[in-house]
């Protein structure tokens, strides 16, 4: 099944990633046709499986404060900011208009 | 008794003083130094490891090592995160990018004085299964320089003949794979996914353990798929990767998904003992592309369980060849959300555009990204899109359910540990490798590890033999989870029945006078 426009406008709004050439569609055309193979497999009535250690509980620790005040540390790496602010470029223009 | 691990070794030669750890550093800064051609590291931390290295010496003055590493250079994948170092993921997304805290495996290492002497090379994000998608360059096989590699090649070749008959060293964790087999580090830590300690570790003549899903943290490991990463531990003898493993395992409060059981640390036995045990050959692991080089191998280990006394029987794993496809799908749809994070806002690359936020985000994802990650988060994100999440996504997870059950049912059945091939091959020339895309590649060289990735089993790569070019060849052993000792004992005794041969490279002869290689004399054969 071919992938259609409608489809490639939308993924590249949700995935922010641009493949605006003939080899970025034809990689996914490829992606999708290898992921096909999946369906050959009778999966009635099997559960699907989020995680390995789904038969045992996710540690909570307790909702005590035990680090942090590294904003310094944390603002480094950051290429623009202000204070303590991150800076992102003004305006709601969307990439790419429907 | 004396045991025989090397980092033990080395670590007793430490202590009596027979080296320093300041010596021991410079051998293998030096070493790196000379073997750059090997494009292993992407950072080396000379001035940090120096400054650890006279630390351990002062602590061991005083009669007080931290531990069996206290001393040791050891060496990181380029996707943890190291304070205050660099940490780039071989991608232009994070160059420049300095950690502001550890890993929690970094942490552990460097609080049992472990020597930090670089991070290495790896496929861009992890993705891969060669080492060669890096924005670095590609990582080469330290066996291309090995004489017993060169004695192979055809005799009357030419020099740039030569050049362009190095191999790869298999990835994603290659740099780390690479350096372990050079001597430039005694241990290093790896990432596996899909197989990326265990694939390298194949082609590079080194052991590469995958522990279980849950054993040890991922806190500060750059994630790909949240639900199967984990930290890989390479070595050179499993031994090692026993004491490395003691030394890592164990709950995090930091990584939710670390199991809480307390983890025991193990010694292994001197002289393992197979003959009460059951080890499977999975009938599906003879997969279409196996040379025939490492099916006899394979066979021959078989043999060696028999002659020993264990019980060898051909077991069968159905949903084998399905792994690959089941990991695609859900590999790329982790990778999508998990990739989403690299905004250029709070780190990393920045694009100059400005005209809007989302065009800046676009921008920097299409700079900082190189075209396979950019194209497993869109195959993720179409797998993600509403309608296709159920004919997808959904029955991914289901045939994951369908393939970690194959499992559960073999080890239930009384096979206690699973002996396959890592590979399908030895390691391909890189202009070879480079002829096929990544996903091609990925596909052939994780088809035999993948599954354990899937089920979350501990498994390792353990080296067996030289094949016809005169390059390594390994042989995997999986297990049931948590059962590393058993995993590991196995190991051993396959290690010992084997006697891999030493790497017989140019560079380390001139660098070493016994202790990096831990021989006794100076001379070889």
């Amino acid at each position: 099944q071919a992938v259609t426009v409608e489809v490639l406008d939308h993924l590249e709004r949700l995935a922010l990633v641009d493949f605006r050439d003939s080899e970025g569609v034809e990689r996914l055309q490829k992606a999708i046709q290898f992921a096909d193979q999946l369906h050959e497999v009778n999966t009635d009535g099997i559960e699907p499986m989020d995680s390995v250690l789904e038969d045992r509980c996710l540690y909570l620790r307790g909702d005590d404060v035990t680090e942090g005040n590294c904003t310094k540390e944390l603002m480094k790496n950051a290429r623009e900011k202000v204070e303590e602010y991150f800076v992102a470029p003004p305006g709601i223009v969307l990439l790419i208009k429907i | 008794a004396v045991k025989r691990t090397l980092c033990f070794q080395v670590s007793a030669a430490l202590r009596e003083g027979q080296i320093t750890p300041t010596e021991l550093c410079q051998r293998c800064l030096s070493l790196i130094k000379s073997t750059k051609f090997l494009n292993a590291y992407i950072t080396v931390t000379e001035e940090t490891a120096l400054k650890q290295a006279e630390e351990s010496e002062e602590r061991l003055r005083r009669g007080q090592p931290l531990g069996v590493l206290d001393g040791i250079p050891v060496a990181v994948k380029d996707n943890f995160n190291t304070a205050g170092i660099e940490t780039t993921c071989a991608s232009n997304m994070l160059r420049g990018y300095i950690s502001p805290y550890n890993a929690t495996v970094v942490q552990k290492l460097l609080d049992q004085g472990a020597v930090l002497v670089g991070k290495t090379n790896l496929d861009e994000f992890a993705m891969g299964s060669g080492s060669t998608d890096g924005v670095f360059g590609p990582v080469r096989n330290p066996w291309s320089y090995s004489r017993q590699y060169k004695e192979k090649s055809a005799p009357k070749s030419h020099p740039e003949d030569k050049e362009s008959k190095w191999v790869i060293t298999g990835g994603s964790s290659g740099g780390s794979a690479a350096a372990v087999s050079s001597f430039t580090c005694f241990a290093a830590l790896g990432s596996d996914t899909g197989g990326s300690t265990r694939n390298p570790a194949a082609h590079c003549g080194v052991v590469g353990l995958k522990p279980t899903y849950g054993l040890i943290s991922r806190h500060g490991l750059i994630p790909l798929v949240n639900s199967m990463d984990v930290p890989g531990i390479l070595t050179r003898c499993v031994d090692d990767a026993a004491v490395v493993l003691g030394l890592l395992a164990g709950h995090d409060p930091k990584d939710s998904t670390t199991i809480q059981d307390e983890f025991k640390p193990f010694e292994l036995p001197n002289l393992p003992d197979v003959s009460k045990l059951s080890i499977g050959i999975p009938k599906e692991y003879h997969a279409p592309g196996l040379s025939s080089e490492i099916l006899a191998l394979w066979s021959k280990a078989a043999d060696l369980f028999k002659k020993a006394g264990a019980k060898v029987i051909e077991v069968s794993l159905p949903h084998t060849r399905y792994s690959i496809v089941c990991y695609h799908v859900l590999c790329t749809a982790e990778v999508a959300s998990n990739m989403a994070r690299f905004d250029g806002l709070e780190y990393g690359h920045r694009s100059d555009t400005d005209k809007s936020t989302e065009s800046m985000y676009a921008a920097t994802r299409r700079e900082g990204f190189n075209a396979v990650v950019r194209g497993r988060i869109l195959s993720g994100n179409y797998f993600l899109l509403k309608q296709n999440y159920e004919r997808y996504f959904v029955k991914a997870q289901q045939v994951r359910r369908l393939i970690a059950h194959d499992f559960s049912k073999v080890f239930g059945s009384g096979v206690d540990v699973l002996l396959t091939p890592t590979t399908l091959t030895d390691a391909a020339p890189y202009t070879e490798f480079i002829k096929e895309d990544n996903r091609t590649r990925s596909a052939q060289g994780d088809i035999l590890t993948q599954a354990a990735n899937m089920a979350g089993l501990p498994a390792i790569n353990v080296p067996a033999a030289l094949s016809e070019r005169g390059l390594p060849v390994g042989l995997q052993f999986i297990g049931p989870s948590f059962q590393e000792k058993q995993l590991l004992t196995v190991a051993k005794w396959f290690e010992k029945q084997v006697e891999f041969p030493r790497i017989q490279l140019e560079e380390v002869k001139r660098h070493d006078h016994g202790v990096l290689q831990h021989q006794k004399s100076a001379s070889f054969s």
